[in-house]
């Protein structure tokens, strides 16, 4: 459904994504997961058709994004990063300005707007002028947008930026629901928030791309070991050396007074051997947590490893067999 | 309902939402009022003194000396009016980042400018419109010869659709409002004054030029009752001509 090929992008001196290459099937949802600034929004402004690419194509549903912009518009719904909003018009009236010229027939303007707003909860708030709306409403405005006139390709840029944790699960059950019929491409610079929501991740960092996999392979492939969290109420000084001696544990750190990091090999849970080991010595168990792996993680692994295994990563990668293509940190 | 339809009637809406098209047409309104009235109270305390003195009323064309005045100094005031109305219309779209939803919906940069352009002559010719109520009234109680009325009505519509798409450049090169109508004073007083600069250059062809280039001459004439074409010409040339040149800038903003 979308297929990019060596997209290149410069702004004068500054090259804002470099020979970005990957393709979304129909009906997949991919994310697009980077820091801020790493070039997601410049390559969604190009699928959208807002932006000429230096070289390189971009093709969405056959359609060339800057041969035939015309085409492309008609078939993708695009949520920028700010969402694009007249906020001197009342939600109702915005929408049917969107889906007037988003080409919806004029007969089925009022129901395709309808439509929208029972989809997105919007119903309550259709008479309201959207300067007046929290953070949250105008997010889900700036969607209905885009789904107004049920494209078959979502492009959707930060969609939960700035919405509160209720919000943010909405939001990512919308797109589940939506996912199948429709071809979805999301960026976010939130880990868990890919995972969540899309079956295959491009992960880009300073206009490259430096993995592209579906979330189980990478994250598995990233992920070295299993680090379990600890907090204790009253940790004797001994304690590091102790929680050392307890089978499966790789390693142990005292991150401060009462907190300690338990590492074990993969595929290995140790919550439950610690809690037990914990509680039989009344060590006063606060917390006990499986550390998930963060961004700042994965970027500071992919961006640092030596050239060999990068390339290693990133063919294997390509061809989608990511056995052969184990991370060395 | 075509892309161009759309976003005039979102453009429409717009004015009327914000107090912008109300503000401005009422300041619009009574100044002419009074532009108006001025020369018609110092015309008529004329002819008193002239019927106290001589005993008969003189014989008065209120076309040349009310109506001729009155429109060229709407003119001075719709230069300075017009651009209130057309700074919003680009500048606000960038600035609130609205100029991407243009962008990524199947609207051509062709449709987008026009609909802005009608959309604001419309808001001006409503403004225009009202001010025949004042001309109406004249009409009722005094002789007027209707003829030169219509053509400097026309005169200063097509004057005002020059004013309204170099506003409309100005907008386009700006995301700020004021900027956009600081500078479409610059280029509207610039083309104001090659009039000038054109008579002081003389009889030669350049001085032509730039004497044909302002559009003070063509509306003069367009005021006194003539309607030659090569005035019309010049009108609809300089309209398409910025709204060619707004075109040609918005679609090199995308490429930044």
């Amino acid at each position: 459904m979308i297929q990019v090929e060596h997209l290149t992008k410069r702004y004068g001196p500054k090259t804002a994504i470099d020979d970005v290459t990957f393709a979304v099937e129909k009906g997949e949802v991919l994310a697009f997961l980077g820091p801020n600034g790493a070039g997601k929004t410049t390559t969604m402004r190009i699928l959208a058709g807002s932006l000429p690419a230096t070289s390189g194509t971009a093709r969405v549903a056959g359609y060339d994004c800057f041969d035939q912009p015309m085409e492309v518009k008609r078939v993708i719904g695009y949520l920028p990063e700010i969402p694009p909003l007249y906020t001197e018009m009342t939600v109702t009236e915005y929408l049917t300005f969107a889906s007037r010229i988003k080409a919806v027939p004029a007969s089925q303007i009022a129901n395709a707007v309808d439509q929208v707003m029972q989809r997105l909860g919007l119903g309550e708030v259709r008479g309201r002028l959207i300067a007046n709306l929290s953070r949250g409403f105008k997010q889900r405005v700036g969607l209905a947008q885009a789904l107004v006139h049920n494209p078959p390709v979502l492009i959707l840029d930060e969609p939960t930026a700035g919405l509160d944790p209720k919000q943010i699960i909405e939001i990512r059950e919308l797109i589940r629901e939506l996912a199948g019929s429709h071809t979805i491409i999301l960026s976010t610079h939130i880990l868990p928030e890919a995972t969540a929501v899309a079956r295959r991740v491009v992960i880009i960092h300073e206009g490259r791309i430096v993995a592209q996999d579906s979330q189980e392979r990478l994250s598995a492939r990233l992920r070295r070991s299993e680090k379990v969290s600890l907090m204790l109420k009253a940790p004797p000084p001994e304690a590091r050396d102790q929680l050392a001696l307890l089978p499966g544990a790789l390693s142990v750190q005292q991150e401060d007074a009462n907190t300690f990091l338990v590492e074990a090999e993969l595929g290995r849970d140790l919550r439950d051997d610690l809690a037990r080991f914990v509680v039989a010595r009344r060590w006063g168990l606060l917390e006990l947590k499986l550390v998930t792996i963060t961004l700042e993680d994965v970027f500071l692994r992919l961006t640092q490893e030596e050239p060999a295994s990068e390339s290693v990563l990133h063919s294997a990668s390509q061809e989608g067999d990511s056995d052969t293509g184990e991370v060395q940190v | 309902m075509s892309p161009v339809g759309a976003v005039v009637r979102k453009e429409l809406r717009t004015y009327f939402a914000s107090p912008i098209a109300y503000v401005v047409a009422g300041v619009f309104l009574l100044l002419l009022g009074l532009l108006l009235f001025l020369p018609i109270l110092a015309i008529s305390n004329q002819s008193l003194q002239m019927l106290r003195l001589q005993g008969n009323l003189p014989d008065i064309n209120l076309n040349q000396l009310v109506l001729r005045p009155a429109f060229a100094n709407m003119a001075v005031v719709m230069l300075l009016l017009v651009p209130m109305l057309t700074m919003r219309l680009f500048a606000e779209e960038k600035k609130l980042k609205t100029m991407e939803l243009l962008l990524t919906s199947p609207l051509t940069i062709t449709d987008i400018v026009v609909g802005k352009f009608v959309a604001a002559f419309a808001v001006f010719a409503g403004m225009l419109a009202l001010t025949a109520l004042g001309t109406a009234a004249l009409g009722a109680i005094a002789d007027l010869r209707w003829a030169p009325v219509g053509t400097a009505y026309l005169g200063v519509l097509l004057l005002g659709g020059v004013f309204l798409s170099v506003g409309l450049l100005a907008s386009g090169l700006t995301e700020n409002q004021v900027i956009a109508v600081v500078l479409s004073f610059g280029f509207l007083l610039l083309i104001w004054l090659f009039d000038w600069v054109g008579q002081l250059v003389g009889e030669s062809p350049f001085g032509k030029l730039l004497s044909y280039l302002s559009p003070l001459g063509h509306f003069d004439n367009l005021v006194k009752g003539l309607v030659d074409t090569k005035d019309l010409v010049y009108f609809a040339a300089a309209i398409i001509f910025s709204l060619f040149l707004t075109h040609r800038v918005i679609e090199s903003q995308r490429w930044r």
